[in-house]
């Protein structure tokens, strides 16, 4: 049995992540979808080959050179296991993009907690951009501090 | 939408929701014995005396206990009561009307001596029934139809659907189908498809039996004022599934309720079901209800699971830790306590044996259990049309004999979806689909169309089964073609 089929979380040294050198050169989508499971919209949807499934049951697979970190997949993923990561927005801040299913909805400029994969506050993520794709769904761009990009994948309480 | 005067009184509607948009009909009033309350048409009574934060409906009746809704899709008869004076009304799925008089009833109720609904009487022919709007009678209506078939489906329930129309998620599956679509806009999706082929559905049409006769021979009651006599030379059964229940003391406790009966209560009525919850099961129908009451602003304090991992899917299981939902696997409820209605709960853990470890236990206070725990095929109407059933541990339960095509050992009578063992919606899809085709051929309206549907849908089939989740489910049907193939 694997850690995760008991914990629900999944560690960052159990799917493959992009390079450093490709992490320093700006957005990048990060899958956290590692189970064979029946899907397969984020090989349909995106535009630049990047993601290959090799059936429909097996997990995907990201060439991380062709991605370009444009966020298609992020709002086409059923599994919400899609995150754009780009650890080269500011000297000392990168952003993760996500998308986001609770109210109240987050706006532009306002500071939440930031949540890790568990959950727990690890400090604060500063929305900088937040958008309604089609009717429902909505994505946001959250600010935290570098050493957290791999860390954070959610927002909690709203600070200001 | 206008919002009724009374800031004084109870009111748990949702107004605003991150994927939902409710639609309610104009106010209107009720009256439950002599208390007047609010209530919008196009809700079911439940849903009507649970926003006015009314939760027990019956009462048990032998030992007198209190009983709210439990599945609230008219499935167990634990909402019973006296509407407009008819006993026995199913208030789940019985819809609110102006200055509706609702009693509680006094022991089995009684036959009113007068007021007594009359009857009309209506005979419908056609040449296929589909019997439940969920996924599968859907796909298997709109494939027949698009063939040619003359096809009409009815449900139960007040809305058609099934369980999509509660779906705010994402489908899982292939793009080619309804995969990154949310369960609601698949419903919508179908129920287009099927007014494009100029479909006739009824709902509030429960089927009472099937008869005897030179074609087949349904009875439904439409409305609680119509009887239908449907003569039909095909029928599809889809009538899903009924939730199962967990043995626990105090299990019968209002607030504790299946996933399917919150689902309803909240995301078609919009109603906050309750303010701090448990999940009993973190299967992938536990892990979505506990992120869909995260969704209208329940506080969802655990989710425990008594095997050693984790049912579902990974993703789900993720989204809820993320907004810090604890899962506890290899733990279970020991009991519930509460006077009217459950306000606490002991869980605990369960060593590798499924041994419950005492000392382990802990106390959590709530106002909602959410039960989980797996589901059986409501199978009734084909047993009592005379199908022949056999008991498949892997399928959830009681299942008619069927082949790949969905037939059945009785002439004419198809099933598809979870009444041909528990899966998910996409396979129901698909079963539907073939099903559907199957009919068609039959009628030699467009052959060669129905034969590569047919085809089409099994490889589908084949394809959304050989994820290891569907392990299980895959050795159910083949054993299930096995035993096929020596009967017929």
């Amino acid at each position: 049995m694997k850690n995760y089929e008991e914990t629900g979380v999944l560690t960052s040294d159990q799917f493959k992540l992009p390079t450093k050198a490709r992490f320093e050169r700006g957005p990048v989508a990060v899958i956290e979808c590692v189970q064979r499971i029946p899907c397969d919209p984020c090989a349909y949807v995106c535009r630049f080959g990047a993601i290959e499934k090799r059936s429909i049951i097996d997990p995907p697979e990201i060439e991380y050179d062709k991605c370009t970190g444009c966020g298609e997949c992020v709002s086409e993923c059923p599994g919400l296991a899609i995150f754009i990561v780009n650890s080269n927005y500011k000297e000392d801040e990168a952003t993760i993009t996500m998308e986001y299913e609770f109210l109240p909805t987050p706006k532009k400029g306002e500071v939440y907690q930031a949540l890790d994969r568990e959950g727990k506050a690890v400090g604060e993520a500063r929305i900088v951009a937040a958008k309604m794709k089609g009717k429902q769904t909505f994505k946001v761009t959250i600010a935290v501090k570098k050493p957290f990009a791999m860390t954070v994948r959610n927002i909690g309480k709203r600070l200001r | 939408m206008p919002q009724l005067q009374n800031p004084e009184k109870i009111d748990l509607r949702i107004w605003e929701h991150p994927i939902l948009s409710f639609e309610r009909g104009r106010p209107v009033h009720i009256f439950l014995e002599d208390e007047k309350l609010e209530a919008y048409l196009g809700e079911t009574v439940a849903a009507a005396l649970y926003a006015s934060g009314i939760k027990v409906y019956s009462k048990s009746i032998k030992c007198g206990r209190p009983r709210g809704f439990f599945c609230g899709i008219g499935k167990c008869s634990s909402c019973l009561m006296r509407a407009d004076g008819i006993p026995h009304t199913r208030i789940c799925i019985e819809p609110v009307k102006d200055k509706m008089r609702l009693t509680y009833e006094e022991n089995r109720g009684e036959i009113p001596a007068s007021n007594v609904p009359v009857f009309e009487e209506k005979k419908i022919s056609v040449d296929l029934v589909v019997v439940g709007g969920g996924p599968a009678g859907l796909s298997a209506a709109v494939t027949a139809a698009n063939l040619g078939v003359d096809v009409l489906v009815v449900d139960e329930n007040p809305k058609i659907g099934g369980q999509l129309i509660k779906q705010t998620h994402k489908f899982f599956g292939s793009k080619s189908t309804y995969a990154g679509i949310r369960g609601i806009d698949i419903a919508k999706t179908l129920l287009n498809e099927m007014q494009k082929v100029d479909t006739k559905y009824a709902c509030e049409t429960s089927v009472i039996g099937y008869y005897n006769g030179k074609k087949h021979l349904l009875a439904a009651v439409q409305d609680n004022r119509r009887l239908l006599e449907i003569r039909t030379d095909g029928i599809v059964v889809a009538t899903g599934a009924r939730e199962n229940v967990l043995l626990f003391p105090n299990n019968d406790l209002p607030g504790i309720y299946c996933a399917g009966g919150i689902q309803t209560i909240m995301n078609v009525y919009g109603i906050r079901p309750g303010n701090d919850a448990l999940v009993i099961g973190a299967g992938n129908v536990g892990m979505i209800v506990g992120y869909q009451l995260v969704q209208s602003g329940v506080n969802v304090k655990m989710i425990v699971e008594a095997a050693p991992k984790i049912g579902g899917y990974l993703v789900h299981a993720s989204k809820l830790r993320r907004l810090g939902v604890p899962i506890l696997t290899r733990h279970t409820i020991k009991r519930a306590e509460g006077k009217n209605h459950v306000e606490k709960v002991t869980i605990i853990e369960l060593d590798e044996n499924g041994v419950q470890i005492e000392g382990t236990e802990q106390e959590v206070d709530v106002d909602l259990v959410c039960v989980a725990v797996g589901l059986t095929p409501s199978s009734e109407l084909l047993f009592q049309a005379g199908c022949k059933q056999v008991y498949m541990s892997e399928l959830g339960g009681q299942v008619a004999l069927h082949n790949e095509d969905m037939e059945t050992t009785m002439d004419g009578i198809y099933l598809a979806g979870d009444v041909s063992g528990i899966e998910e919606a996409n396979t129901a899809i698909m079963e539907g689909r073939i099903a559907g085709a199957k009919v068609a051929s039959h009628y030699g309206k467009n052959k060669d169309e129905a034969v590569r549907i047919r085809k089409e849908s099994l490889a589908s089939l084949k394809v959304l089964r050989s994820s290891p989740f569907s392990e299980k489910v895959l050795r159910g049907k083949e054993k299930i073609s096995e035993l096929w193939r020596k009967t017929v």
